[in-house]
């Protein structure tokens, strides 16, 4: 059947479908990185720098494990807070690692992707009107998120001179007696960020002070580089203000599979699984078999894939270092986040540019918030090859520019 | 062996042609000291060659390998070692293995039809006097080799750009 798209009409006196949307979901824009996949896909010989996922495709064991899973007949619903099984071993994970105990019975929820734990905590949390602190450039979804469940998402800017880390005093700055919830993410996408123990202190003591309950995505926690990451929940006292969110598409290179997981007060849990059992009822039986089996016994792979990053990193920061690109040392994640500073164009134009004469795709910074501008939200998590390729040509296009 | 000289390995097993500086960068260590490294290693014959990985079931004149199973007799005093030198002489021998299990070495024999391998086996190395006997397998296919698939499938299936 062959539609015609100018045929088309509203069914109804109104003048389009739009007038039927909802006015908080009207509100929302489209998000910068879709904008940005449009105008690259379809296109050939592109190297993209744009993509904010492993490399990797999930370790063979891990899969392996789901089609067992599925030979076995798990095809069934889980209950909603997710398998036993999985959750004990999240509560035995992050203990071991990062020194937050939780209770898997009553203090863990298995979501579908680190995504719906954040939608789910937002929307647990949100009351109309109340402020939502967001350290920006951050990842894209928490503001349109916010505003979805009625809330206002505040900026709160952080700086290449600080490598971006959040500090007390820019907070405190955008604290208002309507500010209830502060999001974190650290390792950041996209500035690749991290946050140590140091500089947590003086933050939980702005949300001790300011009674703030805080959502930590710490999706990108087995992505640091020289240093452990530290868990906000494991700071003194911050257990059970924080709802950790995390999840494997990151670590365990296994985006597709949409396992994620929340962890916090029980009480705040079992508001989440409220929404969660209503609206998913639960995460992807066999994708939890999966998460499972990464858990139990895939860290050495972990481990290699980690410091297979850490190899690019160096080699993506050192190179744009070299073609004139100032660019702080990212210390998480799989994002270098360069400053095209001093050229002359915005991040857009920038981007836009080298995408068309260079054939490069990187995302504008902007797209990621307050102080996204002027910076470049390049992803290592690429070949080697193409890594060196990517840069010789971004060297290209920066001569270019400085009129070389 | 220390930390830095296996990184550097691992990276050149990887990719055979990358520069000392590209692997200085990835490994965060001084390029001069990756150079000596890697003049040591070769020195020590810890890098004993830098060769390509062919597959050549796509290259027109393909060539026939078996694997063999050889029994042998040890000589007084040295063992396999001079029997297995005798054999891993020969250039149509790729491959030698000292097993254990049923029999003692494998060997990898590649020519250029059937009736070569067939021809190697029964001049060259059946006659040997300490050999008891022979097992001949003629390789159909090689999937991976020296953890290197030769078909892979798993091409990169991500969005050009996501969040």
């Amino acid at each position: 059947m062959i539609i015609d798209e100018k045929q088309r009409s509203a069914p109804s006196k109104r003048a389009s479908m739009e007038e039927y949307l909802s006015p908080s979901v009207r509100a929302i824009k489209p998000s910068g990185i879709r904008r940005f996949f449009d105008l690259a896909s379809g296109r050939k010989d592109i190297i993209t720098l744009g993509v904010g996922e492993p490399d990797f495709v999930t370790p063979w064991h891990v899969r392996e494990a789901c089609v067992y899973a599925l030979e076995m007949g798990k095809t069934q619903y889980t209950s909603n807070a997710g398998t036993p099984e999985l959750r004990e071993e999240i509560a035995y994970y992050l203990h071991n690692q990062f020194s937050v105990a939780y209770d898997p019975a009553k203090e863990v929820l298995v979501t579908v992707g680190g995504s719906e734990a954040i939608d789910l905590a937002l929307r647990a949390l949100i009351a109309p009107g109340d402020e939502i602190l967001v350290p920006e450039p951050c990842y894209i979804s928490y503001s349109p998120i916010t505003s979805l469940s009625g809330g206002v998402p505040v900026g709160v800017e952080t700086f290449a001179k600080d490598d971006f880390k959040l500090t007390a005093e820019s907070l405190r700055a955008a604290i208002t007696p309507k500010s209830k919830v502060l999001i974190l993410c650290y390792p950041s996408n996209p500035t690749g960020g991290i946050m140590t123990a140091e500089d947590w202190l003086p933050i939980a003591k702005v949300v001790e002070e300011h009674d703030l309950i805080v959502i930590s995505d710490e999706i990108y926690a087995e992505l640091t580089y020289g240093t452990k990451h530290v868990s906000f929940a494991a700071m003194p006292g911050m257990k059970d203000r924080t709802i950790l969110v995390s999840g494997f598409s990151k670590s365990f290179a296994m985006t597709g599979w949409r396992i994620g997981y929340a962890c916090g007060h029980p009480e705040l849990i079992a508001a989440m699984l409220k929404i969660h059992q209503y609206t998913v009822m639960c995460a992807s039986n066999m994708a939890q078999v999966a998460a499972l089996e990464a858990l139990r016994n895939g860290m050495e792979e972990k481990n290699r894939m980690v410091e297979s990053y850490n190899q690019r990193r160096r080699l993506v920061v050192k190179g744009f270092r070299e073609i004139g690109l100032a660019c702080h040392e990212p210390q998480g994640a799989f994002y270098a986040f360069p400053s095209i500073a001093g050229l002359g164009l915005t991040s857009e134009e920038f981007a836009t540019g080298l995408l068309n004469e260079q054939k490069v795709a990187a995302v504008p910074g902007d797209v990621f918030g307050l102080g996204g501008e002027g910076h470049l939200r390049c992803s290592y998590a690429t070949s080697v090859s193409q890594l060196t390729e990517a840069i010789e040509r971004m060297g290209l296009y920066v001569r270019k520019l400085k009129g070389d | 062996m220390d930390g830095r000289k296996m990184q550097i390995l691992e990276l050149l097993k990887e990719d055979a042609r990358r520069s000392a500086d590209l692997i200085a960068t990835m490994i965060d260590a001084p390029a001069d000291e990756v150079k000596q490294a890697i003049a040591e290693m070769e020195q020590d014959h810890i890098i004993v060659k830098y060769a390509t990985v062919v597959n050549w079931s796509k290259v027109e004149d393909e060539k026939v390998t078996a694997l063999i199973e050889v029994q042998i007799t040890p000589e007084r005093g040295r063992g396999f070692e001079g029997i297995a030198e005798r054999i891993y002489l020969y250039p149509e021998v790729k491959s030698v293995y000292l097993m254990s299990g049923a029999y003692d070495l494998l060997v990898e024999v590649q020519g250029k039809t059937l009736k070569d391998v067939a021809s190697f086996v029964s001049n060259k190395l059946s006659p040997i006097d300490a050999v008891l006997s022979t097992k001949t397998f003629f390789i159909l296919k090689k999937y991976k080799q020296d953890g290197i698939i030769f078909e892979e499938h798993e091409d990169d299936h991500r969005l050009l750009v996501s969040p």
